[in-house]
């Protein structure tokens, strides 16, 4: 990598870190798109995802985050007692005032030495988590942190976004680079107040502006912030074996990386929403720890996560050696997802407390 | 609201951290004052791996209160292979049916809320089909 | 020390008394029993109850019983053992009038179900089990149950309607029992259709929990023991033992060791052996549990107790219906089995009397036999 004079637009720390573990958790239960339709009368013909992973009734984004941080720390291969921060970003963590970072960091043993809390950023809740956990690491504070990106997502029966609205999570221990199977090169964030999709507090399900998501919101961040990753990097497109963008479906993602310059080749192993929705703030997350499953050492990684209200961080990585050994230490992303139960709508509703009780 | 006990015993509810027996060595869930092995004290952390077997199972269509939302479940008497014997839902069992026997692993799973949408959340173990 | 007499007994019918309390039903059993003894003077009432401070909200049952049946003068207090708490307060009973400390002491055992209505009573009756590692697995005492069941049939090969013998059984004693709870025959294929509450044990393999009370009056005074007219019935011998309170702390399950450990004490105190017994009052609180315990008393090997209930002769089990058809009001379910055995050894047991009855050993258990509560009754002309 050539010297680069530092950046005043590209997150870079003084220390550089990387990912020193991974993984992901998807629940196995699968509410297919055409069922959706199916009940709402629609045409399963125009359903924008094959099927959706939906949280079995015991299990919530704490659940999911717990399994996917155990992954991640067999791969890291360090004592969870070395953490020094767990930060879960979701936009359905359980408790509205309590963290679901602390549940978390007790059932995977880490210290009571932490920085915990958790994070809010519609489905880019999670690269925030990432990137605060590179600075910690990264400016010398700490040696390790647990970043997740994790969401049971929630959407208004009959709504359009019904179809995709998933569950899943991903965990990341970031760490020195030496010990990295994914060094982190430098991270570029891209925020406005635009909004596209909201909850108002004590509402049950979001709003969102319809096509107002789409050129303002999702296509201006995630361009924008993989544009100016480009330019301040001095890279282009075709320096990067894989690409992993924000999929709340499977148009936006391809056509996004159409127009930046991306084949389908780059994109395709890690966008899974096809097969198991958007997980929202575990979107992209899940999708990178499906890339890094299969890269080969050397391989550089473009990341951007889109959240609505709204933003996109961008993450730049190179695979390492380490990765060869490491990633066989924990169940893969593919693992969970071919681990699949089929359900019905009737299930479905009740799974997700849809139906009034009371 | 139960708090204190439901927190008192997280780590061994979260992830089946047990004891082990400093003058045996015999590993111990949950734990408890007086090792029931050897009769000494007992007081070590240990971590078990969460691995073990399905020693009897029977299924539940009427629960107690608190527990309905995971009907019908499976509760099974699971031998952890480090020794103790725990008793828990099987969880993630899709169409796989249960035998005696069945070797399964560890998951933490939402177990009940401490009485209603306003209570505290209860995490605990569950045990699945190992994965893979 | 002193020989206690069975002086006087009285028992409530079982079934769901909507409008009768904890002090009515108990006063309704003790009342009979003083009364049959003539009135004496009582110096302790012993109380076998459960579930009341949970359902009912009401601890301190000796004293609410006590007032509420103008009984001054008396001490009291409730003994607890899980579902063989009436067993326990017979225990204390049985201790106090042999010592010499009484010479009289009045048993209660009463229980008030239906005090609580909804899914909330499970929760309660498996206050019996671990609550931290049992009940908040979202089990009841009925799936410790099935639990044992299950192994039990797959380790011994045992058919699907191998435990079916003893329901049956049950319910065609409880026909001439005029306080069962369920007085109707049930057949074998009844018994095969039966719909299933934990799976392997079906519904009538569970006994029903219900209302009721029951209590004796116990007395060292031969005077007092004759005062009803009635012949002589003496409570031998008694004793008790504990196990894990945890199923899954048992190094072997299907072994109720505490059962074998509380029926030798007792007929090692009578002086007697099993074989001596014509009555054998076995806990089936579940079918499985009395398999368990019929094996675990030696009268069968290990994996054959089902067999034995159906083939065997030389003892008569749950003469008036048992929990699974008299009903189990839990604690007081202890003393239903003392007034039983004390009426067949008296001769008034009617429809259903064992002929030739002169011993009985009757046993209680909190939990899967985590406690295990055992006393031996005699008629006294038969005392050697």
């Amino acid at each position: 990598m050539a010297d680069q004079k530092k950046s005043s637009l590209l997150l870079k720390p003084n220390r550089k870190v990387g990912i020193v573990g991974y993984g992901a958790y998807v629940p196995m239960y699968r509410l297919p798109a055409a069922e959706i339709a199916r009940v709402w009368g629609r045409s399963p013909k125009s359903v924008p995802i094959k099927e959706k992973a939906v949280p079995g009734p015991d299990e919530d984004t704490v659940t999911i985050g717990i399994e996917a941080a155990r992954n991640a720390l067999a791969r890291a291969g360090i004592d969870p007692m070395a953490l020094r921060a767990v930060w879960t970003g979701s936009e359905s963590h359980p408790y509205a005032v309590k963290p679901s970072s602390t549940i978390i960091a007790e059932a995977v043993g880490a210290p009571a030495h932490i920085q915990a809390a958790d994070m809010e950023f519609a489905c880019k809740a999670g690269t925030e988590a990432m990137v605060m956990a590179i600075a910690l690491v990264g400016s010398g504070m700490g040696d390790y942190a647990l970043a997740l990106g994790v969401d049971t997502a929630q959407a208004k029966p009959g709504d359009a976004l019904e179809y995709t609205a998933a569950a899943g999570g991903a965990a990341f221990v970031i760490g020195p680079a030496e010990e990295a199977v994914a060094e982190i090169i430098s991270t570029y964030s891209f925020v406005s107040d635009t909004p596209d999709f909201w909850r108002r507090a004590y509402q049950h399900y979001p709003e969102h502006g319809q096509r107002f998501t789409g050129q303002p919101a999702y296509f201006r961040h995630i361009g924008q912030a993989a544009k100016t990753m480009m330019a301040e990097s001095g890279t282009q497109p075709a320096d990067y074996a894989h690409v992993v963008l924000h999929q709340p479906n499977l148009k936006f993602p391809k056509k996004m990386a159409k127009s930046l310059g991306f084949t389908h080749e780059q994109l395709e192993t890690g966008l899974l929403s096809g097969v198991i929705g958007n997980t929202y703030a575990g979107a992209s997350p899940v999708g990178l720890t499906a890339i890094l499953d299969i890269a080969k050492p050397g391989e550089r990684i473009l990341m951007v996560s889109y959240g609505s209200g709204a933003g996109s961080d961008a993450i730049d990585l190179v695979v390492t050696d380490r990765i060869v050994k490491r990633r066989e230490t924990a169940p893969s992303t593919q693992d969970y997802i071919t681990r699949r139960i089929e359900i019905d709508y009737a299930l479905y509703a009740r799974y997700r407390n849809i139906l009034r009780m009371d | 609201m139960e708090i204190p006990r439901h927190w008192r015993i997280q780590k061994q509810r979260y992830s089946l951290v047990g004891e082990e027996c400093p003058h045996c060595s015999a590993k111990i869930f949950p734990p408890r004052d007086v090792c029931p092995e050897c009769g000494g004290e007992a007081k070590e952390p240990y971590r078990f791996s969460g691995r073990g077997s399905v020693y009897s199972y029977t299924v539940m269509n009427n629960a107690p209160a608190g527990f309905e939302e995971s009907l019908p479940y499976t509760i099974a008497l699971v031998q952890l292979e480090e020794g103790p014997t725990v008793t828990a839902q099987l969880t993630d069992l899709g169409e796989q049916p249960v035998e005696i026997g069945m070797p399964v692993e560890m998951v933490t799973r939402r177990i009940k809320q401490d009485g209603g949408r306003q209570g505290m959340l209860i995490y605990g173990y569950k045990f699945r089909p190992v994965m893979g | 020390m002193n020989k206690v007499y069975i002086a006087g007994i009285g028992q409530t019918v079982v079934g769901e008394h909507w409008d009768r309390s904890l002090a009515n039903l108990s006063a309704q059993a003790l009342l009979a029993a003083l009364h049959e003894a003539g009135d004496p003077a009582v110096d302790a009432l012993y109380a076998g109850n459960l579930l009341a401070s949970s359902a009912s909200k009401q601890s301190n049952i000796g004293a609410l019983i006590a007032s509420n049946a103008g009984l001054t003068g008396v001490e009291t207090f409730t003994a607890e053992a899980g579902e063989a708490s009436g067993a326990a307060a017979l225990r204390m009973g049985y201790l106090a009038v042999r010592s010499g400390y009484a010479r009289t002491a009045l048993v209660v055992g009463v229980e008030k179900v239906t005090d609580m209505v909804g899914g909330g009573i499970d929760n309660v009756i498996a206050h019996s089990t671990d609550y931290d590692f049992e009940a908040m697995s979202g089990i009841t005492s009925t799936t410790l149950a099935g639990l044992l069941m299950a192994r039990y049939i797959a380790q011994y090969h045992v058919p699907a309607d191998g435990l079916g013998a003893l329901p049956v059984m049950a319910h065609a004693n409880a026909v001439h029992n005029p306080n069962a709870i369920f007085r109707r025959a049930i057949s074998m294929d009844a018994y095969r259709k039966a719909g299933m509450v934990s799976a392997p044990l079906n519904m009538f393999d569970a006994a029903p929990y219900a209302d009721g009370a029951a209590a004796v009056l116990l007395t060292c005074d031969p005077a007092i023991a004759r005062a009803g007219g009635k012949a002589l019935v003496e409570i031998r011998a008694s004793a008790g033992a504990v196990d894990t309170l945890a199923l899954h702390d048992r190094p072997e399950p299907l072994m109720f060791s505490a059962v074998t450990a509380s029926t030798q004490k007792a007929l090692a105190l009578a002086g007697m052996v099993l074989q001596d017994m014509q009555i054998y009052e076995v806990w089936d609180a579940f079918s499985i549990y009395a398999v368990l315990s019929i094996e675990a008393n030696g009268l069968a090997a290990r994996g054959d107790g089902w067999r034995w209930v159906a083939d065997n002769k030389d003892m008569a089990l749950v003469t008036m219906g048992g929990n699974k058809a008299r009903g189990l009001p839990l604690g007081a379910a202890g003393l239903y089995q003392a007034v039983e055995a004390a009426m067949q050894l008296r001769g008034e047991a009617g429809e259903n009397q064992v002929e030739g009855a002169e011993h009985a050993i009757i046993q209680a258990m909190g939990g899967p036999a985590a406690n295990v509560i055992t006393h031996i009754l005699s008629r006294s002309a038969s005392t050697y």
